[in-house]
């Protein structure tokens, strides 16, 4: 998004269907925002009939910058954004240096607006250096343009530090996204306890690593009045424990992510690290709860947890390798073929999960398709089928279960404050404006 | 998934002649019941030639074997040692140890030592379960699996069979084998339930809880609730090997308490039939999982089992590299 957002040039989009009411809609864009009417000159999107919807928002994503620019940048990261459709990513803070001060936010903030292809909104870390002990500050960190507060990887083990940052946290007013996992019932496990856990010979991560910490910090919500999300949660106990959470009224929101309601523990298969990530594949019968979840609604909002890993690193023994899967590029067709066609959700809906509901969740700033909202938007192929080839992601992680899998639902192309961000190779209907802005900032 | 699986063909390589059949040996998991037993049938005559003085031969004349140790193992490195020099095999040996970090890298690395090296067999013991796959899909040589972390040690797997096919006059039918012990971290307890298996034996666990992996029973074996039960009427007993580091790391209050309600006494082995025989993989922790009456007892095969292991490497190595087996030879 270098530099001139505000006077992104207009744009008008033709032919287009709107995401939540299908009907047939034009949408002019100028000046980084949605406008009125296009002036004349407009350069001109023709949409072909494909669904416009506000740019997705993936609150759970690892740009692995600072310091881990081997497994992807902020400008890799955000590009793979684009590419599935994001106009927005939340960027967890346990890089190196880990992001625990103001300057770090700040940092964040000012490369992605430098080299970022959507917006990046820093979460900050929750304790100094992640370690559990003492708090970050909060309130500074908030005030540099932290959104949340997490110590996402390491969860912070002792209940008395959490029941000080869920006290302390009112000051900043911003959610702790909690990752649940207690690490002594990890221990060194690899993948979910189970029959292929034995038969491979892995330790198991037990379901109730994640499930204990949803129920110690319900415990400790109700203590504090403090407000939680819970990061990816991959089992049935653990939405259990939140739905007896929204019989009690409590504040805390939830997250899934696209794998939880499409594999299960049995794609590690024969040690395939590709499908090593925390929490790990569950069970079918915690796939079958992630999917009634999300129909019930007990689901919040989407995110990948989108992990990059360089293609040493998962290249080591399975117990060796580290855990994450890059999700981005794939969310979208993920979430059409194995919710929106197998009819646990309407698009719609599935949508709101990816747009709305997590601008919701997390105070950010809201996008309408109608005049004076910000012009981040996705046009999307709901109907299009394509192979996931990892080599032509444009993250720099290829790490992903998905490779060579047959999906439905392509994201043609993205708007961020009114510029062409992506536009698939196969679709020409935005060539006209990806010319033009090419000429004018060739980068 | 591309598992390269049980016995799977390794891919030719340019040239490989003799060795265009080469095959991996990574597990005992669905191995067919006619190619188990083709391989006891070998074992048992290399079995005899040994005993009759008729090794070395020159059957593996020409192939290279290497044998890469990445966790530290005596006995099985001088079984297949020993197993290599009998057929005739160059063979070259090499450890390596470190922490588990240092030992991916060096995995990773190793590979193209290996590869440059031109080896045709590839004997590998690694503290990572699947680390045998994972050579068998990155190296150009077939590779034996001498046992991967918790997975599987089929050679130890094959050499109990053998030992218990000795025990049972050569009838598996309607057998059971009771295994006592550390299942969960038990890599010869894999080996065995899968062959096992194959073969129609019925294998009985006993264990403390904190030591059976979850969702045990799917692997094709019961579950009893105390060792007694286990035994009683058993035709055969394996007690496993357990780990001081057991203790630490508390899974287990104490190796006296173990001893007590766990631990193979001669008053247990007696709820067993008459002519029921013991095992054990080694090396043994005398007086707590097998009490030392029982170890040099009259039902124990446990050297037999050591004698049996050579007899099983000649018949393996020789299949992996690509040698027909007895009743290829034949017909």
């Amino acid at each position: 998004m270098s530099g001139a957002v505000e006077k992104s040039p207009p744009v008008l989009i033709r032919n287009a269907r709107h995401w939540r009411t299908g009907e047939r809609i034009d949408l002019a864009l100028y000046g980084g925002r949605i406008v009125e009417r296009a002036p004349a000159h407009a350069r001109v999107v023709e949409a072909g009939g494909a669904v416009l919807s506000p740019g997705l928002v993936d609150v759970h994503v690892h740009l692995r910058e600072p310091g881990h620019t081997a497994k992807e940048t902020i400008a890799s990261g955000t590009r793979a954004a684009a590419a599935g459709g994001f106009t927005a990513v939340c960027a967890m803070p346990n890089t190196e240096p880990v992001v625990d001060s103001a300057a770090w936010v700040e940092w964040v903030a000012a490369r992605a607006r430098e080299a970022g292809h959507c917006r990046v909104y820093p979460i900050a870390a929750l304790t100094q250096g992640q370690r559990g002990e003492q708090l970050a500050p909060l309130v500074a960190l908030r005030r540099a343009g932290a959104v949340a507060f997490s110590d996402d990887g390491r969860p912070v083990m002792s209940a008395a530090v959490m029941r000080r940052a869920l006290e302390y946290q009112r000051h900043a007013d911003a959610p702790i996204i909690c990752h649940e996992e207690d690490l002594t019932l990890r221990g060194d496990g690899h993948m979910n306890e189970g029959f292929t856990a034995t038969r491979l010979g892995l330790a198991g991560i037990p379901a109730a690593a994640e499930s204990v910490m949803v129920w110690r910090d319900l415990e400790l919500v109700e203590l504090t009045g403090g407000r939680v999300h819970f990061a990816h949660l991959s089992c049935a106990a653990s939405f259990e424990a939140l739905r007896r959470a929204r019989e009690r009224g409590l504040p805390v929101t939830a997250e899934t992510c696209p794998h939880y309601w499409t594999l299960t523990d049995e794609a590690v298969g024969d040690y395939d690290t590709h499908a090593k990530m925390n929490p790990p594949l569950r069970s079918e019968a915690d796939r079958a709860a992630v999917l009634a979840a999300i129909r019930e609604g007990l689901v919040d909002c989407f995110a990948t947890d989108h992990a990059p890993h360089t293609h040493e690193e998962k290249q080591r023994p399975f117990d060796q390798a580290p855990f994450g899967i890059v999700g981005l590029e794939t969310a979208f067709a993920l979430t059409v073929s194995h919710l929106v066609r197998p009819g646990h959700l309407s698009l719609a809906r599935a949508l709101e999960l990816w747009t709305e509901a997590p601008r919701r969740v997390f105070g950010l700033p809201e996008v309408r398709l109608e005049p004076g909202f910000p012009a981040d938007l996705a046009l999307l192929d709901p109907e299009r089928e394509w192979t996931v080839d990892p080599a032509r992601f444009h993250s720099q992680g290829r790490n992903t279960p998905f490779a060579g899998w047959r999906l439905t639902g392509l994201p043609l192309a993205t708007f961020c404050a009114g510029r062409l961000t992506h536009a698939d190779p196969g679709f020409a209907g935005a060539r006209e404006v990806a010319e033009a802005q090419l000429a004018e900032n060739p980068r | 998934m591309n598992r390269p699986a049980v016995l799977d063909p390794a891919p030719a390589r340019e040239g490989a002649g003799v060795f265009a059949a080469r095959r991996h040996l990574l597990g005992l998991e669905g191995i067919a019941r006619e190619e188990l037993l083709d391989i006891l049938d070998d074992a048992a005559r290399y079995r005899e030639l040994a005993r009759t003085h008729q090794l070395p031969n020159q059957e593996l004349k020409g192939v290279t074997v290497g044998n890469a140790f990445f966790e530290d193992s005596t006995r099985t490195r001088v079984s297949f040692e020993l197993a290599e020099q009998r057929l005739g095999a160059m063979l070259v040996t090499f450890t390596t140890g470190g922490s588990s970090v240092s030992k991916g890298e060096t995995l990773l690395d190793t590979l193209r030592v290996i590869a440059s090296m031109r080896v045709d067999v590839l004997v590998v013991r690694h503290a990572s379960s699947g680390a045998a796959s994972y050579l068998a899909r990155h190296v150009d040589a077939a590779v034996v699996n001498a046992g991967d972390g918790r997975h599987e040690h089929p050679t130890q797997g094959l050499l109990d069979i053998m030992t218990l096919r000795m025990a049972w006059d050569g009838r598996f039918e309607g057998r059971r084998l009771a295994i006592v012990g550390d299942v969960a971290h038990s890599r010869v307890a894999r080996s065995a339930i899968h062959g096992l298996n194959a073969l129609g034996v019925s294998v009985t666990l006993a264990a403390p809880a904190t030591l059976l992996p979850a969702d045990v029973e799917a692997l094709g074996v019961t579950v009893a609730p105390t060792v007694e039960d286990a035994l009683a009427g058993a035709d055969a007993a394996m007690a496993l090997r357990i780990q001081k580091e057991r203790m630490e790391s508390g899974l287990l209050p104490s190796l006296g308490e173990y001893a007590r309600v766990w631990g193979v006494t001669e008053a247990r082995v007696a709820l067993m039939k008459p002519e029921a025989v013991v095992l054990h993989p080694g090396p043994m922790n005398r007086g707590v999982e097998i009490q030392p009456e029982v170890a040099d007892g009259p039902r124990s095969v446990i050297f037999d089992q050591v004698e049996n292991g050579v007899a099983i490497r000649c018949a393996v190595l020789r299949r992996c590299a690509g040698r027909a087996g007895a009743r290829e030879a034949r017909s």
